[in-house]
């Protein structure tokens, strides 16, 4: 084989590799930042304010009330009602997901207190299935919901999600209808709703639940949006402008009432509701 | 006029051509032209209803999208003694992908609202395609209030790829004008028809389609997302995806009426002529009358306490999941 033939192998190695766990690139400003910093920031990047995507149960925590979160319907598990099948069926990756991610489905809900208030929450994960919503999460939620319109406390409902999900078809998208009905029923019982958006909610959660919270509050540089930008950019073939769908763009086209920082959110929550009682 | 033939109607083309210019040579004079028009005929509906009964989820997919399928307003001239379209959101604008009006349907009042796809390029483009943005759910909503301030029955006519995705829409508010047609329309206190005549394109079809009752003609489709874009999500990674991954995922989304009807989550499907609605819209739109009136016949002296609590039973029963077993 001649020697100009042979070509150099792609050594991906030698890209800047992170040693798994010590440091942590940014999401957002791409820097290289150490891990223990960044976590003892609530997981916001200490150079620029980025906010990582956290797992429900870390979310819970910075949420809830140490010792008062009961968790409401655990027990509802996913089927594989179309029996789906691309590359791999729907079972095997709800298997791999419940595995990767220790959870049983995409959203946790509950009832607990924030600052002594009582109030019914559900935190969606983006960690299972990218939070996609199926069955199991519309039933989540919904139920969550109506637990709040019954006992007559305030819901909270922290999205992050990429929309519906696809591998229970009709199934997922009904659940926007059904959550969404069972939110009109909270509202006409005079009850508070706050809707928190995190990095990212779209599609079929955005388009039910997310955006009908009496306060919409994201945190900050989050994604949020109907499409995503890259169906967007293939629609109209343009560049999409670099704040396009961010927390910022949205709050400055009116379509949300607040950017709250992490450290702040638990804070912001109970002085609203303190406010709305 | 010209028609539009899919590949699988090709065959069908062939028959109405021979008897439409048998038809235009005996101009009725000549009996044995009749009789072998009378022939052709017969042999043209067992084609076509060999062809129809057979369509894969793919090819229904292409029929819901059929250039010369009826559109709303086709329907709505169909079905209705009388019609006044009703234009904008009060807000930012009027959106012809979505068009809405005072209507009545054999001497019924309601209002009438749908998705409306254009026919030839020009008009198209000016539809949009059937891709609403907000204002047009904006505009459905206004009417929608307008009908419960009125005491008016909602029909909804769904015909959507999708809600538009674009920069405009987003900083407008797609989603929030979806979430709250699905919220309103869930607790509208008059009764709600809806009827997907052509493409349910996930939540933009939805926005219309939060009903006391939900059909869907014969040959029409509703998914949570195109076979074309579930697609692209599954297999584009291999490369080049197409014709046959199109047709795999059309398949495994189960977005076909008969499919629907099965899971319960519409409640009835509405016959297409022979050939389907594109062949024979007038028969088509009789048969979409026929199920609106007796619809209404059914819900008018609902109590709405009722009608209300009926409709959220209805959307609250749709999923399907087990418990952990211990």
């Amino acid at each position: 084989m001649a020697w100009f033939k042979k070509t150099k192998p792609k050594d991906t190695n030698k890209r800047v590799k992170i040693p798994e766990g010590l440091w942590v690139k940014c999401n957002s400003c791409k820097e290289i930042v150490y891990r223990k910093e960044v976590e003892r920031n609530l997981q916001v990047c200490p150079k620029c304010n980025y906010h990582f995507r956290i797992s429900a149960k870390e979310r819970l925590t910075l949420l809830i009330d140490g010792g008062t979160f009961q968790e409401l319907a655990g027990d509802i598990l996913p089927t594989d009602p179309l029996k789906f099948k691309d590359s791999k069926s729907y079972k095997d990756r709800l298997e791999e997901n419940r595995k990767k991610s220790g959870l049983t489905e995409a959203v946790i809900t509950g009832e607990g207190r924030l600052n002594g208030i009582p109030v019914v929450i559900a935190i969606m994960d983006f960690h299972f299935m990218g939070g996609s919503m199926g069955s199991v999460v519309g039933e989540k939620v919904t139920r969550a919901t109506e637990e709040a319109t019954q006992k007559g406390v305030p819901l909270i409902i922290v999205s992050s999600s990429g929309g519906a999900r696809m591998q229970e078809g009709m199934f997922s998208l009904m659940q926007m209808a059904k959550v969404s009905a069972a939110i009109a029923r909270h509202k006409e019982a005079g009850l508070p709703y706050i809707s928190v958006l995190t990095d990212p909610t779209f599609g079929g959660v955005s388009a039910s639940f997310a955006m009908l919270g009496d306060i919409i509050i994201a945190e900050p540089k989050s994604l949020i949006g109907f499409a995503g930008p890259r169906v967007i950019e293939q629609t109209i073939k343009q560049q999409l402008p670099e704040d396009f769908q961010r927390a910022e763009f949205l709050l400055d086209h009116g379509l949300i009432d607040m950017v709250v920082e992490r450290k702040n959110m638990k804070e912001t929550v109970y002085r609203l509701l303190t406010l709305l009682k | 006029m010209i028609r539009y033939y899919l590949d699988f109607e090709k065959p069908i083309q062939e028959l109405e051509l021979k008897i439409e210019e048998l038809r235009r040579l005996s101009n009725g004079s000549d009996k044995k032209a009749e009789e072998e028009l009378g022939r052709l005929e017969q042999q043209a509906e067992t084609l076509r209803n060999e062809i129809f009964s057979k369509l894969t989820p793919w090819q229904k997919t292409q029929i819901a999208r059929h250039p010369d399928r009826p559109f709303t307003m086709d329907y709505i001239n169909m079905i209705t003694d009388d019609f006044i379209e009703l234009h904008g959101d009060r807000r930012f604008a009027d959106d012809p992908a979505i068009v809405g009006g005072l209507g009545s349907i054999d001497g019924i009042n309601m209002v009438i609202i749908g998705h409306q796809k254009g026919r030839g390029t020009k008009e198209r483009i000016r539809r949009n395609f059937g891709q609403p943005h907000p204002e047009g759910y904006r505009k459905a909503l206004r009417l929608m209030e307008m009908a419960e301030r009125f005491r008016k029955p909602v029909l909804t006519l769904v015909d959507t790829p999708g809600a538009f995705p674009g920069i405009g829409a987003e900083e407008r508010g797609q989603a929030e004008a979806i979430a709250t047609c699905l919220m309103v329309m869930s607790r509208l206190k008059v009764p709600v028809i809806s009827v997907v005549i052509g493409e349910g394109g996930s939540g933009g079809a939805l926005a219309l389609s939060v009903a006391d009752r939900l059909y869907m003609l014969e040959h029409s489709i509703y998914s949570v997302i195109s076979p074309e874009g579930c697609a692209a999500i599954l297999w584009k990674k291999n490369g080049e995806i197409g014709q046959e991954e199109y047709a795999r995922a059309a398949d495994a989304l189960k977005l076909t009426a008969q499919d629907l009807l099965k899971f319960k989550i519409i409640d009835g499907i509405i016959q297409e002529p022979s050939g389907g609605a594109h062949r024979d819209p007038e028969a088509a739109a009789m048969n979409i009358k026929e199920t609106i009136l007796s619809t209404i016949e059914e819900l008018k002296d609902a109590e709405i306490e009722k009608l209300l609590e009926e409709r959220y039973k209805k959307l609250r029963r749709i999923g399907k999941f087990t418990r952990q077993s211990e």
